[in-house]
């Protein structure tokens, strides 16, 4: 049982994670008859929680609280995953990232999330307040105007053969390529 | 009396709600499945995702690429044997068709993932692990989606 806890406790190599990450799909359709995907859940708070009048927000989400089941079960799943089953330094990076990384004034990097940008105090800074809100704001508006995320497009999706899908990611990689590539290194510096 | 076939459930019919805090106990499961392997993948890690976005790193692409394979090979499986749901219903797949906003909507995601270096999923993964100022990430996520809603009849589609 330690032995195979500390297994668990150790880095996981891609050809192990990716194959779990996508049997999430065949496992949702088998045992629920539904399709993945994690970003209508922001739709589903707002029609839950905010009053408007805009007419994308007028269905009947409580048919749909399934999906916010599964993103209260993302969050528990990573408590768990983060408090019991990580080795001390679960992040390993490309040490050109991490001197480029470095050069840009972000120093942690073995965390998993650098404290330099993922922490209350990051919100002193304008980088910080770039990348936790204007970043965040980003994925939610166009996670809804593209209709999909990651999660919907890239995994459900594309298993369809979608075209929209294909469209979405090919634009998710050229939009996060740009950001990452040209973006960053001015909004790092601010 | 024969059952007259037009009560019988069309096979594109919408898949039953859960009932219960059985019915939704499933969902909860996965979920703590999914979330699970997102940490356990790094896949919360903005590092990562910049090492990603600079091709200095394979993992990600690596991991994309089995995760996908294996994702359409599970639903090649339910298509091909016309597997039916643990309750015996026929497994309802739909796509919608392409229009432009998916182009539009996918560059400003694409956007916001290379900033934040998060995409939704991992946004509730990294908030269960602890990272609490996460919480205004998905906040913003939620302002991002409402603010959508209200400007979608001005937006192209």
């Amino acid at each position: 049982m330690e032995s195979l806890i500390n297994a668990l406790r150790e880095p996981w190599p891609w050809y192990l994670t990716g194959p779990l990450v996508g049997l999430m799909i065949p496992l949702l359709l088998i045992t629920c008859n539904r399709q993945f995907g994690i970003s209508s859940s922001l739709r589903h708070v707002c029609a839950a929680l905010l009053p408007t009048k805009a007419a994308y927000f007028h269905y009947e989400w409580k048919k749909d609280v399934w999906n916010l089941v599964i993103a209260l079960g993302v969050m528990i799943g990573g408590f768990i995953a983060a408090h019991y089953f990580m080795p001390a330094e679960p992040v390993q990076v490309n040490p050109a990232t991490a001197a480029h990384l470095r050069s840009l004034n972000i120093r942690d990097l073995t965390h998993l999330q650098p404290a330099d940008l993922y922490s209350w105090h990051a919100l002193m800074t304008v980088r910080g307040i770039i990348i936790i809100l204007g970043g965040g704001f980003l994925v939610g508006f166009g996670t809804r105007y593209g209709n999909g995320c990651t999660s919907g497009h890239g995994l459900m999706g594309l298993s369809l053969e979608s075209k929209a899908s294909l469209a979405a990611v090919i634009a998710f990689y050229a939009g996060g390529i740009f950001a990452a590539n040209v973006l960053l290194p001015f909004i790092l510096r601010m | 009396m024969p059952t007259p076939l037009a009560s019988q459930q069309p096979p594109t019919s919408v898949p039953s709600s859960p009932r219960g805090i059985l019915g939704y106990a499933r969902f909860l499961l996965l979920g703590v499945y999914f979330g699970f392997v997102l940490i356990k993948a790094q896949a919360v890690s903005w590092v990562k995702m910049q090492e990603m976005f600079r091709f200095e790193s394979f993992y990600y692409f690596g991991m994309f690429a089995t995760a996908l394979a294996t994702a359409w090979i599970g639903v090649w499986l339910i298509k091909r044997f016309q597997i039916r749901s643990i309750s015996g219903e026929t497994i309802r797949m739909v796509t919608r068709p392409f229009e432009r906003a998916n182009i539009y909507g996918g560059l400003i995601f694409g956007l916001g993932w290379g900033m934040a270096g998060i995409c939704p999923g991992p946004i509730y993964a990294s908030i269960g692990a602890g990272i609490s100022v996460m919480i205004l990430t998905l906040a913003s996520a939620v302002l991002g989606t409402y603010v959508y809603g209200v400007l979608k009849p001005r937006l192209p589609h």
